[in-house]
């Protein structure tokens, strides 16, 4: 565990930057992983609009995958993935591996 | 500057002195959520607000919960931040005060004491500020107007200083109602005393590097911060003694971290908070006439508690009452017993330390009152026994 004194830590848990979020690893958490099937996605990006991790990545408007260090696998990409499409499975990290 | 002694004198309740006092320091921002007996601080504070009389940027909230968020938003964000309020509604903060605390944001709150529900009631007690002793707040208790008045702009400088919250509290309707004349500082030595608010860090100091303040922390941070704060209100003892020197140096009236009245040689005292010392001196004058070595001690500072110092203005006593406006429900005493009876346990000669609940929900404390403690103290003192330790009075 780390030992920081208290000089080392700035008073009332301030952290001087922004955007620190992105160091912190939410991916260890995931019991189910999401998986693509890139032949039903049609690119409208709900999916990554509605990620609570910001883990879809996104290039030149197409939707190309997930953040792996920081999906957590809530499944809410699933669920939010437009019905008549179903582009985004659950599946076990077992299973997956 | 010179020094302001003689100050104009005015005609005052506890909770005009108290808005008149946040007038003078214009806060940038003041979160609230009126209640009763603390009603009137808001009321007149916002009549202030809508003549232009201040800056202030007033924010009507829908709950004192939603006061002390807006407060710690505020603050955060580098403002200088006053609110008031009462009984339920801090309970309804308890959750956002340890956050105010936990941050290190020095908001300066107002609480004018009533008892808890249930049964409902509106009348003075402490239990409301008593359960929020341990949320990391400085408190600042107040005997009267004038004292009230005055522990508003220190509490500023002591909350500034030590970057804590800092609770000012004072009896509900027997201060925050009754009219005293008291003196008043002028605006400019006002704002020459509580000076202008630059904080260290701030969410809008530099936009160019944005901070995050409020994350989490886990096993490997939190202790140390918390560490962090308990050191801090160690350091607000030594603060607030800096603060009230300079106080009555420029104003001409002393306040300590304990007042002390007739302790010198006496035998027995009675230790207490806010209005009901004034009472109790009445006794303690009434008693010395007829030859007994009694005296008062009231605490000003609870938190941090000035355990030492209570500890040699109580030494070579013979018994003491600790008077509690507040139950512990316990079945050992209130609040105000249990610290100031460990305050003095590693005294060689201690003296016998009873517990006595008084005036719960605004019940009376009278002359009386005080004068049957002190006789059951000097039985205490001649038969060397204590029959009850802890015991309810003015029922
Ligand atoms: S499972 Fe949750 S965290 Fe992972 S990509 Fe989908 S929405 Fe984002
Ligand atoms: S919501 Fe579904 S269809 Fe839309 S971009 Fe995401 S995966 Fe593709």
């Amino acid at each position: 565990m780390t030992d920081k004194n208290n000089e080392e830590l700035p008073e009332g848990g301030v952290i001087h930057e922004g955007g620190n979020a992105d160091s912190y690893e939410t991916g260890g958490w995931r019991k189910l992983r999401p998986v693509l099937d890139n032949e039903k996605c049609t690119n409208c990006l709900i999916c990554w609009v509605m990620c609570p991790d910001s883990a879809i990545i996104v290039e030149d408007g197409k939707m190309v995958g997930f953040d792996m260090e920081h999906c957590k696998g809530c499944g809410i990409c699933d669920t939010e993935c437009p019905p008549k499409i179903k582009a985004i499975k659950m599946v076990s990290e077992e299973e997956a591996d | 500057m010179a020094t302001e002694k003689s100050n104009e004198m005015q005609g005052l309740t506890g909770n005009s002195a108290v808005a008149l006092a946040m007038k003078q320091i214009n806060p940038d921002v003041c979160p609230a959520y009126p209640i009763t007996p603390s009603t009137a601080i808001i009321e007149t504070f916002s009549s202030y607000v809508a003549d232009g009389e201040v800056d202030t940027e007033l924010i009507t909230v829908e709950s004192e919960h939603s006061a002390m968020s807006a407060s710690i938003g505020a603050a955060a964000a580098g403002a200088r931040v006053m609110t008031a309020t009462s009984s339920q509604g801090l309970a309804l903060m308890w959750e956002m005060l340890y956050i105010a605390s936990g941050l290190r944001l020095p908001i300066v709150l107002t609480n004018v004491n009533r008892a808890l529900a249930a049964p409902i009631n509106i009348h003075c007690d402490h239990s409301d500020s008593m359960g929020a002793r341990d949320s990391g707040w400085v408190q600042l208790y107040s005997e009267t107007v004038q004292e009230s008045y005055d522990n508003v702009f220190m509490a500023v400088r002591i909350a500034e200083k030590v970057r804590l919250p800092v609770m000012v509290c004072l009896d509900g309707f027997i201060t925050s109602h009754a009219i005293e004349n008291m003196a008043t500082i002028s605006d400019a030595n006002v704002q020459d005393f509580v000076g202008e608010y630059t904080p260290e860090t701030s969410l809008l100091k530099d936009m160019e590097n944005p901070i995050s303040i409020g994350a989490m922390t886990l096993p490997d941070y939190y202790m140390t911060f918390k560490k962090q704060q308990s050191e801090a209100m160690a350091e607000a003892k030594d603060v607030v003694e800096e603060v009230s020197a300079e106080f009555a140096q420029k104003f001409g009236r002393e306040y300590g971290l304990l007042d002390s009245y007739e302790l010198e040689d006496a035998d027995v005292a009675i230790v207490i908070f806010n209005s009901a010392t004034g009472t109790t001196k009445v006794a303690v004058d009434e008693l010395r006439k007829e030859g007994f070595k009694v005296g008062v001690l009231r605490i000003r500072l609870f938190r941090p508690l000035p355990h030492a110092e209570i500890a040699a203005a109580l030494k070579g006593l013979k018994a003491v009452a600790c008077l509690d406006r507040a139950d512990s429900f316990n079945d050992f005493g209130g609040p105000l017993f249990n610290e100031v009876r460990s305050s003095i346990y590693d005294l060689e000669d201690r003296p016998k330390v009873i517990s006595r609940i008084y005036g719960l929900g605004g019940r009376d404390y009278k002359v009386e009152d005080a004068k049957s403690v002190f006789e059951e103290l000097l039985k205490v003192v001649e038969t060397g026994t204590v029959e009850e330790m802890t015991k309810y009075i003015t029922i």
